[in-house]
């Protein structure tokens, strides 16, 4: 019988006192060849810009793609790309959407599903489907409409446009939501309620505080697509001072079109934040990304 | 309306039409009214912001843009005038369209080669293996990287003399134009979506792997199941419903790319996708109601292969004892 491990979550000791066939051991050398192939995959393309990003524009002439810097502290193309590129006014405009539509979002979501699981009202089930059918119509499509009414409503190129489009399509928190209030019990909005408590003291007091754990997902989720989405800032904040992290590193490709070492720092300088946060949280984004993205 | 008025009414006035909002809440949940002090207008204060901002920003852009098509707005002048079909003619007989039908083949592809691997890796993850984090975040990252940055580390990657040449100039493989050749471009955009949406497939087809009961493992290895045997008849069941969410995410995101290819190559060379047409249509020509007709068609297109996928698949739960 071949030997089986059992899966990690419950490791059973390895019943390795046997030597393992070799059929086996080859099993398990391609496996880990993979592993590390695909590894390689990933790391290869983010290693070269960031070789690049230290390198000068002399080495830049001579060397190939993954030829090592002369000097590994050259920060000097940091420094250009950071000032050039206006990297903090962008960071400052991103942190601003980030906030708001963020902290709209929590509301937005955990009112409306406070609203649709805590009370029976009429057309209950309208607003239901009105939400479930939403979450089916990819935003990307609607937006030569879109465009059109964020117009009308005279926030064009301002930094609310976004804030807006973030907080009012943004039905999966609402989900996420929806999912982990049915998991509050109904009792305690009762007894609040015997001891005198209106339906928004029991949202604020009771419902939000216990909502924490969706809350977490959803700030989560929520804010890497923020801190990455381009495609909105750049149709409805085209003016320079508005650039998010996202445009205003798109903008770096025509001035620099052929320094590849100072657009190599600029992406580095907007991805080194990501690696942070991913390293500092890594338990809370998987497990927000897996609840963000079943229902 | 104060509900007080109502609140003493009692069910037999069921088969009447109801007046009006208030009498059919209290009918229904008495007790609502009387205990909690809430209206009948409660829930809607709640729900008032965030349906405001759904009409808005979902429901209103998919009205106005179906009547958009069928006029020829420009998306600038007060006047519009309605031409009918002619748009959805027009769009149906572009050589172009086909053209990008044809490029979402090539994500379509790569979609089902993201979620071969990211089924292969997180099955292989799920069990016992060496620095199975490293290799999990590893893999994950990708995702978190922001899709410009995206775009310019594979425009870098992909240049001629690029990072790709390099590392395949070791094992003598000659150059490519991996961007500039018409043949080759759509292929190498599909590899940067691979590249940076697996790890998110992977990450979820491990979590619902996890949250296999380990019996059903024991069992299966107590009957002498092979690793084959076990992911065939023990795994794949278990998370089918994700298996199945994820493809038809994947077949509406192949139809809708565009943040990659408009990064790294502005639609150029045989890669502009449905959606860098649409946009193009719609703000560098101003032919609004034509790229309205566009958008509705693909919107289409996105709800129809959902249902079909619903009809294929009706929510199917795999029930764990």
């Amino acid at each position: 019988m071949t030997v089986l491990s059992s899966p990690a979550v419950a490791r059973a000791p390895r019943s390795a006192v046997r030597p393992a066939p070799l059929r086996n051991r080859v099993a398990v050398f391609l496996k880990y060849l993979s592993l590390v192939l695909s590894c390689a995959v990933v790391v290869v393309p983010l290693a070269a810009v960031l070789l690049t990003s230290l390198r000068t524009s002399k080495e830049m002439a001579t060397g190939g793609a993954l030829a090592a810097p002369h000097d590994w502290f050259n920060l000097h193309n940091y420094a250009v790309a950071f000032t050039d590129g206006n990297m903090l006014r962008a960071l400052g405009n991103t942190t601003f959407i980030l906030v708001f539509s963020v902290t709209g979002t929590v509301l937005i979501g955990s009112m409306t599903a406070y609203a649709i699981d805590r009370f029976t009202f009429r057309f209950r089930r309208l607003v239901m489907a009105l939400f479930l059918i939403a979450s089916l119509v990819p935003s990307v499509t609607t937006q030569v409409a879109t465009y059109q009414i964020v117009n009308r409503l005279g926030v064009m190129d301002t930094r609310w446009a976004p804030v807006l489009l973030y907080m009012g399509t943004d039905i999966v928190s609402i989900y996420i939501f929806l999912q982990f209030i049915r998991s509050i019990p109904i009792s305690l909005d009762e007894a609040a309620r015997l001891d005198g408590a209106n339906s928004f003291t029991i949202y604020w007091r009771i419902i939000v505080p216990l909502l924490k754990p969706a809350i977490a997902t959803v700030v989560i989720v929520k804010g890497v697509a923020i801190y990455n989405d381009f495609y909105i800032p750049f149709l409805y904040m085209p003016d320079d001072s508005l650039g998010t992290i996202s445009t205003s590193l798109f903008r770096f490709k025509g001035p620099y079109g052929a320094h590849w070492e100072v657009i190599s720092a600029g992406a580095a300088l907007v991805i080194i934040p990501s690696l942070v946060v991913f390293l500092a949280l890594q338990r809370f984004i998987y497990n927000g990304f897996a609840s963000g993205a079943t229902k | 309306m104060s509900a007080p008025r109502t609140a003493g009414r009692t069910p037999p006035a069921r088969t009447l039409p109801p007046p009006d909002a208030a009498r059919s809440t209290t009918r229904r949940r008495p007790r609502l009214r009387r205990r909690g002090g809430a209206w009948w207008f409660t829930p809607w204060l709640y729900l008032l912001a965030p349906l405001v901002l759904l009409v808005a920003f979902t429901w209103l852009p998919v009205v106005d843009m179906f009547s958009y098509s069928f006029t020829d707005w420009d998306g600038i002048s007060p006047t519009r005038n309605w031409v009918g079909l002619d748009n959805y003619t027009d769009l149906f007989t572009r050589p172009q369209l086909f053209q990008v039908f044809w490029v979402s083949l090539f994500y379509l592809g790569a979609s089902a080669v993201q979620i071969c691997a990211a089924l292969y890796f997180a099955t292989v993850l799920s069990f016992d293996t060496r620095l199975r984090n490293l290799f999990k975040g590893i893999l994950f990252f990708p995702y978190l990287i922001n899709g410009v940055a995206v775009g310019f580390v594979f425009l870098y990657f992909f240049q001629p003399g690029g990072t790709l040449d390099t590392v395949l100039h070791w094992f003598g493989v000659g150059p490519h134009l991996w961007l500039g050749d018409p043949h080759l471009v759509n292929t190498s955009l599909a590899g940067v979506s691979v590249w940076r949406f697996m790890g998110l497939n992977m990450v979820l087809f491990l979590g619902a792997i996890q949250s296999i009961p380990p019996q059903l493992y024991e069992a299966a290895a107590l009957d002498g199941a092979s690793r084959w045997q076990q992911f065939r008849y023990v795994i794949a069941p278990s998370i089918r419903p994700i298996i199945s969410l994820s493809v038809i995410l994947a077949v509406s995101g192949s139809l809708s790319v565009f943040e990659i290819p408009f990064i790294m190559t502005g639609g150029s060379n045989n890669s502009e996708t449905f959606v860098i047409q649409t946009i193009k249509l719609a703000f560098n020509f101003n032919k609004t109601g034509l790229a309205s007709a566009a958008a509705v068609v693909l919107l289409a297109i996105v709800l129809l292969v959902t249902w079909v996928q619903r009809l294929l698949f009706p929510d199917e739960r795999v029930e764990q004892s």
